[in-house]
């Protein structure tokens, strides 16, 4: 029980920062608008061609946007050591964990969610018809990214390099969400759309996998 | 010393004796002549390096639980041999490819998942680098390391069953999958020789990561004085 009554303490600590300056999301929802802009200056995007390589674009300026997302996750609880009075606060590391990577979630599929008419329109794929599914893809994969970037930004607040470090340990990390999402979300996009069951599931597994490490090896990566 | 010297020209003959197998003893392949002998020396690193990782894996594993650092020693010693295994691999894969499929390199499963565990492993290194202090060094890499070592299967399943020219596998593979039983002995021959080099590369570079702590404190200790 204190687990989760600490872990919603703490979320609402996390969305009452960002809700104050707004600072992460306008900045990621901007970045991944420039990502894909530059993109359709790199290919053409016209139609079928779009539909073939839009999906996959979507997913990689999500993981760009995530690896800058998550760098201020642990940094900014360095500044006035708020991360030694977290660690005081709660009876089970794990919590500080559970509202991060719940927050970073939200936020990251709030931007997604910002983010999709606008690709869809841009890019000329109907996401309207299968938008539920689409919603549950992006959702797990959401939460799979936020989960290893979570963990993965508490080890790198820690080290030298930091800003450059974070992309370098995640994004290959995230390797089997880019590749799974992309193909799932190219078969809910083309003409004939398919649900991927197979790949919606081993999103959930990456998640499963991924929360069980962390709840197994989250309170070392804390230590003072 | 003399120790050592002696396991090394055991590992060197037994590398040497398995050159040899693979040129001499295997028979030729019917469809891919001479060029199929570079199999024995690819695959068998490609073992030696996955066997590698994983001995960095339990180290890591024993220095978040212990707290020793010849845990850490160890660590690092496997992650890089198994990395240079695995950088061997990715250099004869494609020196097979180019004449066997006409390409150096395809972003097939198998290439690919190779190709991103290499990255993982170098990510690993290069994080090890970023952190000065010993023991924050040898924890925060250390969990780095079981979070990649986690990601490995996920990587190879997500690519292969989404995205594949890589030869099937021939060991442990599907129905009509097999070698010839004297190609089979040489192959695993291999396996053991490249075993026996990367274990004994790995006991050279912990002496060296020891030697390398007992110098810091020995000047620590000089400074002091």
């Amino acid at each position: 029980m204190s687990l989760f009554a600490n872990t919603a303490v703490l979320l609402g600590k996390e969305i009452r920062t960002e809700y104050r300056s707004r600072e992460l999301l306008t900045t990621t929802f901007v970045f991944i608008l420039i990502v894909i802009v530059l993109f359709s200056f790199a290919f053409d995007p016209t139609s079928d061609e779009s539909r073939r390589f839009a999906p996959g674009l979507l997913w990689l300026a999500i993981l760009f946007a995530s690896s800058l997302m998550l760098q201020p996750c642990f940094l900014r609880e360095q500044h006035n050591d708020t991360l030694s009075a977290l660690r005081l606060s709660v009876s089970d590391p794990f919590a500080i964990f559970l509202a991060k990577l719940a927050a970073n979630t939200l936020f990251l599929l709030l931007t997604e969610i910002l983010l999709l008419p606008l690709f869809a329109v841009m890019y000329n794929v109907p996401v309207i018809p299968v938008l539920h599914w689409l919603l549950l893809v992006l959702f797990l994969a959401s939460l799979g990214i936020s989960i290893a970037g979570t963990a993965l930004s508490a080890i790198s607040a820690q080290a030298r390099m930091r800003e450059l470090l974070l992309p370098v340990l995640l994004l290959p990390l995230l390797a089997p969400i880019l590749v799974v999402s992309a193909e799932v979300t190219r078969a809910l996009l083309d003409r004939a759309p398919v649900v991927r069951w197979k790949g919606i599931g081993f999103i959930g597994v990456f998640d499963v996998v991924f929360l069980t490490a962390l709840w197994l090896f989250g309170e070392y990566l804390l230590e003072e | 010393m003399w120790k050592r010297a002696l396991i090394a020209a055991a590992v060197l003959f037994l590398v040497g004796a398995a050159a040899y197998a693979s040129f001499y003893i295997a028979p030729e392949e019917k469809t891919m002549r001479v060029l199929q002998r570079i199999f024995y020396f690819h695959a068998a690193t490609a073992w030696a390096g996955e066997t590698a990782f994983g001995i960095c894996f339990l180290a890591n594993l024993a220095y978040v639980w212990l707290r020793k650092e010849k845990w850490d020693w160890l660590a690092v010693s496997a992650a890089e041999v198994g990395l240079a295994c695995i950088t061997v691999v990715l250099i004869t894969g494609p020196i097979w490819a180019k004449p066997a499929w006409g390409i150096y390199w395809t972003w097939d499963a198998r290439l690919t998942s190779t190709f991103v565990l290499w990255l993982l492993y170098v990510s690993y290194l290069l994080l090890r680098t970023m952190i000065e202090e010993p023991d924050r060094r040898a924890l925060l890499s250390a969990l780095f390391g079981i979070f990649a070592f986690i990601d490995v299967p996920i990587v190879f399943g997500a690519i292969r069953w989404w995205r594949t020219q890589h030869p099937a596998p021939v060991i442990m593979g599907g129905p009509g999958s097999g070698l010839d039983p004297t190609m089979r002995k040489v192959f695993f021959f291999s396996v053991l020789a490249l075993h026996a080099l990367m274990l004994f590369l790995i006991s050279e570079r912990y002496r060296l990561e020891k030697l390398r702590t007992d110098l810091e404190l020995i000047r620590r200790e000089a400074e002091a004085i």
